[in-house]
């Protein structure tokens, strides 16, 4: 198929049924539906979930496969509390899966994974089980309860391998998810690093591995409205973070420092912080 | 792309190939217009700006159909009086014409925000009297024989910069209002905008666009936008800038043979990628250089005297 054939396909909206709903923590649901295409979805690809008659957002695929889709939403405002009030066989609507995806690297391999961040990370650490060497994780968030997915990581990786950090102490280090990096980089060398999350917490990330000359990949987050590189919603310097992106490299990110952990456009295509 | 057989002059604009980006199509900023702009552009026109920021609607805001995607943003866009700075960012950094769309909701809006843009750098300004899913403005302007002469001429005569008037093809006659936006003094057409289209969700019975109502766009409405071209460029002599489902170079010399002096692209850039600027440049010079012309102008209205 040709490019354009292949994007109409993705592109249309697809109704489907939610087949499954689960909660995760307070604020923290997953749902599953059924969709052939985005079954298909690789570890960092986003969708765009159309809530009928609230909104259409774009959303990380925590898990694809068996034709199935699902996505790990928090609630923080009109579409997602819709969402969470959603039950199974409600109808909602699928486009994609869109964006770019984290290479599948051989080594050794860390991810650094904050709030929702988390959901494509543990997709490709599933993915990388298999391949990795050794697969570290270090998951950061501000409470116990709001560190997602512990469990599901301690079975990919091995459980002495997932450092947790949270601001409150409630587990795990007291810290923010970027404060044990340093020691983690002295002692151990690493072929590639991914990271999800705020874009603070990316943007520190990416400054302690660019001094260090470690390769990263990085998942950004920008305004998304067609989510197939054509509104601009979403542009960051040269790059359309829904096309171009969301997975993007050290280099890629070294073209956009200026705006990269410092701006953002919002709904009026003004420049706002991330 | 540098060769002499695609230079054009259009509204007093020289570009360096026939080729120019749509409005609205990831025109917000500099950067990014830049980026089209090296992918073989040959001019840029930005987002559509009023005087006023606009949030636009809430998503879904486009909606795919068989052979077109159906739009309805709500011109979201920071006001003219913060886009200035991009505005002048864009000129420092670009190396081909930097057209600024406008839009308002009275010619005084019009004429305010064109101004500024004028005077913020832009080589001309493109009025946007087209747009089909805002009320008070855009269609409901341009559609409209008294409102379009009033904005055209209010425009006209605060700036010294040239006009384009980018017309919409959800009229009963769109020669008549051409001819209107001609007299009134524009410095050219752009020909077309979306088509008016909506979608509707079996599933849920709902309509897909939060507004209902949106403008279709891509290989679909081609045939439209090039028999509005043609009609035009029959009766009215004000250069046209041809726009509507161009994805290739054979849709580029279709409407350069109907009448168009160039060419704008939006829809193509998403379905097939920012490439296609420069895919249409290559083509269009095969085609010339086969074809034995020694100028892309050659074609301009040729199926006419055919
Ligand atoms: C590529 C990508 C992947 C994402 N993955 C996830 C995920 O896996 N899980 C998750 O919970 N959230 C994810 N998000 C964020 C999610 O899209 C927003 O939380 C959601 O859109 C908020 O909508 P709302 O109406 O509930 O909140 P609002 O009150 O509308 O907004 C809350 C916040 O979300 C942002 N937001 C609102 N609409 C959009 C939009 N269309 N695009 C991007 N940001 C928006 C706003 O800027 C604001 O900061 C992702 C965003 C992007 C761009
Ligand atoms: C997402 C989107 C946004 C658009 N926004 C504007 C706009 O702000 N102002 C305008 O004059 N035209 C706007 N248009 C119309 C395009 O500039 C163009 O006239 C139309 O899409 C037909 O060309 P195409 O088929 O090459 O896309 C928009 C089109 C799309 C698809
Ligand atoms: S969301 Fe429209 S260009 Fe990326």
């Amino acid at each position: 198929m040709n490019l354009s054939a292949n994007l109409t396909a993705l592109n249309t909206l697809r109704t489907t049924p939610i087949v499954d709903i689960k909660a995760e923590n307070d604020t923290v649901k997953t749902f599953t539906m059924k969709d052939k295409l985005c079954a298909k979805a690789k570890p960092g690809q986003f969708i765009m979930l159309w809530i009928p008659g609230v909104d259409e957002i774009p959303l990380s695929v925590l898990n694809a496969g068996n034709g199935e889709v699902s996505v790990s939403v928090k609630a923080v405002g009109d579409a997602t509390r819709h969402l969470h009030d959603m039950k199974t066989g409600g109808i909602v609507g699928v486009r994609g899966p869109f964006g770019t995806c984290f290479t599948e690297s051989r080594g050794r391999v860390l991810l650094i994974g904050g709030g929702t961040g988390t959901a494509p990370l543990l997709f490709l650490a599933k993915r990388l089980a298999a391949k990795a060497d050794r697969l570290s994780f270090v998951i950061g968030a501000k409470t116990k309860n709001e560190l997602l997915f512990l469990n599901d990581l301690g079975s990919v990786c091995s459980e002495e391998s997932v450092l947790a950090t949270t601001e409150d102490g409630s587990y795990g280090l007291k810290c923010l998810a970027t404060e044990p990096l340093e020691k983690l980089f002295d002692k151990e060398k690493f072929n590639l690093i991914y990271t999800c999350g705020p874009e603070r917490m990316v943007r520190k990330v990416y400054d302690m591995t660019e001094k260090r000359k470690i390769a990263l990949e990085a998942s950004l987050e920008r305004l998304m409205r067609c989510g197939i590189g054509l509104c601009g919603s979403c542009v960051i310097g040269k790059y359309r973070v829904c096309r171009d992106g969301p997975v993007f490299t050290a280099a890629q990110l070294s073209e956009v420092k200026d705006e990269f952990g410092v701006s953002r456009l919002g709904f009026d295509g003004s420049r706002i912080q991330p | 792309m540098n060769n002499n057989l695609l230079n054009v002059n259009i509204a007093g604009l020289q570009l360096g190939n026939p080729t120019a980006l749509a409005s609205g199509i990831l025109g917000y900023t500099g950067d990014i217009m830049q980026a089209v702009a090296e992918n073989g552009a040959g001019a840029v026109v930005t987002k559509s700006v009023g005087v006023n920021p606009r949030m636009g609607y809430a998503n879904p805001t486009v909606v795919q159909a068989k052979s077109g995607l159906i739009n309805a943003m709500g011109l979201p866009n920071p006001g003219i009086n913060e886009y200035i700075e991009e505005i002048k960012y864009a000129k420092s950094i670009l190396q081909v014409p930097l057209i600024v769309s406008v839009y308002g909701y009275s010619a005084d809006e019009y004429a305010l925000a064109a101004k500024k843009a004028a005077a913020a750098g832009a080589d001309a300004v493109e009025l946007n009297v087209s747009c089909p899913h805002v009320k008070y403005t855009g269609s409901e302007i341009g559609g409209n024989p008294k409102l379009l002469r009033d904005v055209v001429c209010k425009v006209k005569a605060e700036m010294n910069k040239p006009v384009i008037v980018k017309l919409s093809p959800n009229v009963t006659d769109i020669v008549e209002l051409a001819d209107v936006a001609a007299k009134a003094g524009a410095d050219a057409l752009t020909v077309i905008n979306t088509v008016r289209a909506m979608a509707i969700d079996v599933e849920t019975t709902l309509p897909v666009l939060t507004n209902i109502r949106g403008g279709l766009s891509g290989p679909a409405i081609k045939p439209i936008a090039l028999r509005c071209v043609y009609d035009i460029s029959e009766c009215v002599k004000t250069p046209i800038m041809g726009c509507g489902g161009i994805t290739d170079w054979r849709d580029a010399v279709e409407f350069l043979l109907a009448g168009a002096s160039a060419v704008q692209i939006g829809t193509a850039i998403a379905m097939e990628a920012p490439s296609v600027f420069q895919d249409i440049n290559c083509g269009l010079t095969d085609y010339l250089k086969r074809k034995g012309y020694r100028s892309v102008n050659e074609l301009v209205g040729k199926s006419h005297r055919a």
